[in-house]
């Protein structure tokens, strides 16, 4: 076996550069920020099973072959999800979130990265149930066409609905999981009325801007695929986005710790990841 | 006299950081490797255990507290430093960039495993080249035997535990198939070669 040299890797480097700036002069979406190392492993796992002999050639495909560079995009945006996800923390956003949130007349929320929607129909369940729902818009933007389709149907596998009716009980659900949803023989599809402050949108974190003032902002398991400088932009977004004194919820693993606009926002319980900004 | 510094000339050190790669029988043989290592053990330790997703800090904390070097859970966007053993956090891969900051995605499970010690390794091996050790330990799947080999391809240096003597000997018998390994030890000579590899010089 051959050895793969700093000079194998340098070139791959710059194939993978060129991918990205070619994807992004030819169909807008730009990865050119995100984490070097994960789009490493995903362009190489691409590249392993379309028989092409290196990036290159993939940079030829993709410019020539609009379903090849779908096919990417769908690579590169990583859609796991599901109901109430870390139900200890939303267990933290009833009971001390909420209470502050009722003092605004209107309440704005913008799930950013919605991806399939899980976490978007967790969050008007639990604003229901604290009575808040008739007073809040909810904006769930995603770039992924695809996952934002899913994300309206509200259609997910009946094979998780007792994982997320545990989590539902675990957040300090009130009332029973099963109100929520119908089901059939495979499915469960989200009741209608739980949509009806919903607005579901194309939106990509990357390249469009600020579209509203909010009172929370909601991105978990975003900002883990973005390099430093694209997270700092991202967070300039949501300090732009959200009113002063609004809040900022991030993934479990996320944190403004090691970014320069940490200083913008007081961790209000940092465990949790919960954010809150300057006034 | 010249105060010691954490990270040695490259003429001394010829690595810059050592990967490690476990599954089940994991907290027994990290115990027997980590408290080895000194406190200012000059490079970055990380290492993936495989565990439920739900498990906390705890392991870390239990490490932490036998170790003299530091025993963490890796951060997103943390940087490695020497003398600091990095845990991969419960249900997320851990990845290295090139300026040696850690990143973490959610990305399919590897070998029916998140975090994956492939994912790890041949992420390190991208940033650290001939200048990394990666070391599998005991396990119940072969995880880390594509890793390992990503390391050799690299111009790493590639340790495997004994199986002879291994809780489970699957995880390292399935290394030494795949990569071309430099040294099959047993989980004490482990430690020993790391902490050795810098006393002598």
């Amino acid at each position: 076996m051959t050895n793969t040299t700093d000079d194998d890797k340098e070139v791959e480097d710059l194939e993978i550069n060129l991918l990205l700036e070619g994807m992004f002069k030819r169909y807008g979406y730009d990865f050119r920020d995100y984490s070097l190392a994960h789009l490493r492993r995903r362009l190489r796992y691409r590249l392993d099973s379309s028989g092409l002999s290196d990036m290159g050639a993939m940079l030829h495909r993709v410019l020539h072959d609009r379903s090849f560079f779908e096919l990417l995009l769908r690579d590169l945006s990583i859609n796991v999800t599901e109901m109430f996800r870390d139900p200890s923390i939303y267990l933290r956003i009833r009971t001390e979130i909420v209470s502050r949130l009722k003092t605004y007349p209107f309440v704005k929320i913008w799930h950013a990265g919605c991806a399939t929607g899980e976490e978007v129909y967790s969050m008007a369940i639990l604003l229901h149930e604290e009575g808040l729902l008739e007073r809040c818009q909810i904006y769930a933007t995603d770039f992924n066409q695809i996952a934002l389709k899913k994300a309206k149907e509200g259609i997910y596998a009946l094979d998780q609905v007792r994982h997320f009716t545990a989590n539902y009980q675990k957040s300090g659900g009130k009332e029973s999981f099963s109100d929520y949803y119908s089901a059939d023989d495979h499915s469960v599809i989200v009741k209608n009325w739980l949509k009806t402050r919903i607005v579901f949108a194309d939106h990509n974190l990357v390249t469009d801007s600020v579209f509203s003032e909010m009172q929370l902002v909601v991105c978990r398991n975003v900002l883990i695929y973005f390099n430093r400088e694209l997270q700092n932009r991202i967070f300039q977004t949501f300090y732009e986005s959200l009113c002063p004194g609004g809040f900022l919820w991030l993934g479990s693993k996320e944190s403004l710790s090691f970014s320069t606009m940490g200083e913008r926002f007081e961790a209000l319980f940092p465990d949790e990841k919960i954010y809150k900004r300057e006034l | 006299m010249t105060v010691p510094v954490l990270k040695p000339p490259a003429e001394q050190a010829p690595y810059d950081a050592v990967v490690i790669g476990v599954s089940a029988g994991g907290l027994n043989a990290l115990r027997a490797i980590l408290p080895r290592l000194p406190e200012k053990f000059p490079l970055p330790v990380v290492v993936v255990q495989h565990r439920g997703v739900e498990s906390d800090g705890f392991f870390a904390q239990y490490l932490d507290q036998r170790c003299a070097v530091q025993v963490k859970e890796a951060e997103e966007k943390e940087q490695a430093v020497p003398g600091t053993v990095y845990l991969a956090p419960a249900n997320y891969h851990l990845l290295l960039e090139d300026d040696r900051t850690f990143s973490l995605t959610l990305e399919s499970r590897v070998c029916f495993a998140r975090p994956s010690i492939d994912v790890l390794f041949e992420s390190a091996a991208d940033v650290y080249g001939s200048r990394l050790i990666g070391i599998i330990l005991t396990g119940a799947n072969d995880d880390g035997s594509r890793g390992l080999a990503a390391i050799k391809k690299r111009g790493g240096l590639a340790v495997v535990q004994d199986p002879v003597g291994a809780e489970v000997e699957t995880m390292p018998l399935a290394a030494l198939q795949t990569a071309d390994v430099d040294f099959v030890l047993p989980l004490g000579a482990i430690g020993l070669f790391l902490a050795n590899l810098y006393k002598q010089r």
